[in-house]
């Protein structure tokens, strides 16, 4: 039997990765739409990326308070740390979120039109992972001082760090890879080609810089944390398997065809690169002030939690899968048929 | 009071949860109206009434967007600005927090499918059989948060601790004494309030474009809900009266300006206190605060004398409470009125000021849930948890703080402005009239090729 808190932090973990790939196509369709909007192409693309989003968006917006609610939850101190530390740029992520939520909304259910609304969907998209890395960063230990009573941010040491700023290049990075090739994906399956030929080449644009970026953050983290960049070091095999499903879904987006398997491979290959970062940090949630042993909460609660948790995916799986079979399997709604 | 972080730390979220109680307040209430439209519409076949419920819905989508975002916010704040408050109630509170998550999810996973499949379904039904979840969801996410509200005037199941709450029971910590009265006052008022707004709407469009059958029926079903969550409203209202006279006295003797503990309390409409805490010009109502709070004319009422100074809620509150509850009988007064003119037929129930009044309804409605969300925060000062953690224990230390106050005053004032400028274009371009003569003309339309094919 595991215990709880190690089954909190998985869970948690895997949420945290559902999030990272359904905001990362979200965002990136955001920027997507307002650079085809400027460069003349919105008629080829908006269209496929406003069908796909609309029924959507809310649904992506509740899997990052969920991990939050569920981080705070499973382990308090987290609240203690990460909220008196990211006051700025947690607000800063908050109330980009804000705009792009109720712009989105504005520019979707209200005016079509307006070029100013689709800029700031366009813009927060990349700015929000930019802000949200800054989390990740922090949790490599290093960022935080703390006095007898108060804990804050050290915004020099993070400014001047490489690490930062090579993790905000993967996250932007990342966002739009994800997000061209699902949006190619979900364009082949409308049978749309000329939104296809487009997402195809943003797709393979993107999938270069991901690589090197992620290399660079690899080796930036090598020299800022030893210990985790060593417990990365010997789940070499799971960062080989991300490599491995990097590449066959290149291939496979290069001869242009099973963009849907691609997609999937992507998704293990951040799977794969996710779980390796994330099992590598472990037993520590922040290093070095709270691990996941020390800061968990009771026992009673904990077991609540996951109570709650298993109750209310009982719920969700069947609501979601109706979602999935109403908007997103749903050859004739994909094609705009319905 | 001093403008130190710990005040900018209050203004920040109280002006955060203050926006977003408008928002929070019509995402429970409007979707029991919508689900009601759209089934009369079904039941009766009219289509005014499956018309309402569609342009219903476009508006509240709008108006879920900023409570996603306002909700998305406050969540993060509760982290952010009160660090402290969090690492010590975390453990007691997360259940309810994380409940309220799953409610919300569930509700805008079905608030999309309902979107989006007006057309979809043979069967009418199974498209209203979706508003079930949506106002259940809603519903349930207001309860789950409201537990937690609860919780901070309640605090119970747990035992303190060298600092920590342990043997954590988070159950019993959600089923505090506060909830039953707090989540009944708080649904029956979201009811009322969706209710009001629509009635309101309903009126101050006929005022302006005349009377026309669709905006009639709209105004009857939205009077009808008012009548109906008023009454309950008010009952809510007592209930919540007779629990604070129990388990938190200070906080009904603060509204009441009971300062002395005694027998047969009169209570205190309006009036104000001089430099020797004297009250002036009130309206006294011989005996019935000890009614309102026991039942009994003679019953004996705590008086704020009672607590220690540094423990006593801010005497302000007295003005919130008794406008909320002033406005609460006003509108079960407007629609008594409403109806007395409805049955009463030598009466016109829609000539111009009956029309005015009723236009009203709708921002009262709004200034009665601010003015008594106001009063169920100030009215716990100076605890953030009753009893075990003061406000200023819990905020953060961070100077910064004041900077974000205006930071978010920017976003609220921007997130306002552009939604009351999408829905003024959303409707004012596109009367109900209008939409109903090219729907019709659609259906036929459609119909008529059905009927060719065959």
């Amino acid at each position: 039997m595991i215990s709880y808190e190690l089954m909190g932090i998985s869970v948690l973990w895997l949420f945290l990765y559902g999030y990272l790939i359904v905001a990362s196509i979200d965002f990136g369709a955001g920027f997507f739409a307002f650079y085809a909007r400027s460069t003349k192409q919105d008629h080829v693309m908006n269209r496929l990326i406003s069908r796909y989003l609309s029924p959507v968006w809310e649904i992506t917006n509740v899997f990052f308070v969920f991990f939050y609610i569920g981080i705070v939850g499973f382990f308090p101190d987290t609240a203690y740390y990460y909220g008196s530390a990211l006051l700025v740029p947690g607000s800063i992520a908050v109330i980009l979120l804000a705009i792009r939520g109720s712009f989105y909304a504005f520019e979707n259910y209200g005016s079509k039109t307006n070029i100013i609304y689709l800029f700031l969907y366009g813009a927060t998209g990349l700015l929000i992972p930019a802000s949200m890395s800054v989390a990740l960063t922090v949790s490599e230990g290093g960022f935080i001082l703390k006095e007898a009573d108060a804990v804050s941010l050290d915004y020099w040491a993070l400014f001047t760090n490489p690490l930062s700023w090579s993790i905000v290049g993967l996250a932007i990075v990342s966002v739009l890879f994800i997000s061209s090739s699902f949006l190619a994906f979900y364009a082949s399956r409308a049978e749309d080609h000329s939104a296809l030929k487009l997402l195809r080449t943003y797709a393979l644009f993107w999938s270069t810089p991901t690589i090197i970026t992620a290399l660079t953050a690899f080796i930036f983290l090598g020299q800022h944390n030893e210990r985790h960049f060593q417990n990365m070091m010997d789940l070499w095999w799971l960062l080989g398997l991300s490599v491995a499903f990097f590449m066959v879904a290149m291939w496979l987006l290069y001869q242009g065809r099973r963009y849907g398997l691609a997609f999937i491979c992507i998704m293990l290959q951040f799977f794969s690169a996710f779980f390796a970062y994330g099992i590598g940090h472990y037993p520590y949630i922040l290093d070095p002030y709270i691990t996941i042993q020390g800061g968990a909460t009771s026992p009673s609660m904990g077991f609540a939690l996951v109570v709650a948790f298993i109750g209310g995916l009982c719920l969700l799986i069947p609501s979601l899968a109706l979602v999935f079979k109403l908007f997103l399997f749903d050859a004739d709604y994909v094609k705009g048929k319905k | 009071m001093a403008v130190d972080t710990v005040f900018w730390s209050k203004m920040v979220t109280g002006m955060t949860l203050g926006f977003h109680a408008i928002f929070a307040t019509i995402g429970v209430g409007i979707p029991l109206m919508i689900a009601i439209a759209e089934f009369i519409g079904i039941r009766k076949k009219d289509p005014h009434y499956i018309l309402m419920a569609k342009r219903w819905s476009r508006g509240f989508i709008i108006s879920v967007a900023v409570g996603v975002v306002t909700g998305t916010a406050i969540s993060l704040q509760l982290a952010l600005v009160w660090p402290h408050f969090m690492k010590l109630a975390g453990n007691v509170i997360a259940l309810p927090l994380f409940m309220e998550v799953f409610a919300f999810f569930f509700e805008a996973i079905f608030l999309g499918i309902y979107l989006y499949t007006w057309d979809r379904f043979k069967n009418p039904y199974i498209h209203w059989l979706l508003t079930i979840p949506i106002v259940a969801g809603a519903g349930m996410s207001a309860v789950f948060i409201t537990t937690v509200n609860g919780f901070m005037n309640q605090p119970g199941g747990f035992v303190m601790e060298a600092g920590h709450f342990t043997a954590v029971d988070p159950v019993q910590a959600m089923l505090n004494t506060a909830t039953f009265s707090k989540v009944f006052h708080v649904l029956s008022s979201a009811y009322l309030t969706g209710a009001a707004l629509l009635a309101g709407i309903a009126a101050f469009t006929m005022l302006r474009k005349g009377r026309s059958a669709y905006h009639k029926k709209a105004l009857n079903l939205s009077m009808a809900a008012v009548l109906l969550f008023g009454l309950l409203n008010t009952l809510a209202g007592d209930v919540s009266a007779k629990f604070l006279a129990e388990h938190q006295p200070e906080k009904l003797a603060a509204a009441e300006w009971h300062f002395e503990t005694e027998k047969g309390a009169d209570l205190i409409l309006m009036g104000w206190l001089n430099a020797e805490h004297e009250i002036i010009g009130a309206i006294h109502l011989p005996k019935l605060l000890s009614f309102l709070a026991f039942g009994d004319f003679n019953a004996e009422v705590k008086g704020l004398e009672e607590f220690p100074l540094d423990e006593r809620p801010p005497l302000l509150v007295h003005y919130l409470f008794d406008f909320m509850a002033g406005i609460g009988f006003a509108l079960l007064a407007i629609a008594c009125l409403y109806f007395l003119f409805v049955f009463w037929k030598k009466r016109n129930e829609l000539n111009k000021w009956l029309l005015r009044i009723l236009a009203l309804t709708a921002p009262l409605s709004f200034l009665a849930v601010e003015f008594g969300w106001l009063y169920a925060e100030l009215g716990r000062q100076p605890w953030i948890i009753r009893g075990y953690m003061r406000v200023e224990e819990a905020a953060t230390t961070s100077p910064s703080v004041r900077l974000l106050f205006f930071l978010f005053l920017l976003l609220y004032i921007a997130l306002a402005v552009v939604c009351v400028l999408v829905l003024r274009r959303l409707f004012h371009h596109k009367p109900a009239e209008a939409e109903m003569e090219t729907w019709m003309k659609e259906k036929r339309d459609s119909s008529k090729e059905g009927g060719e094919r065959a």
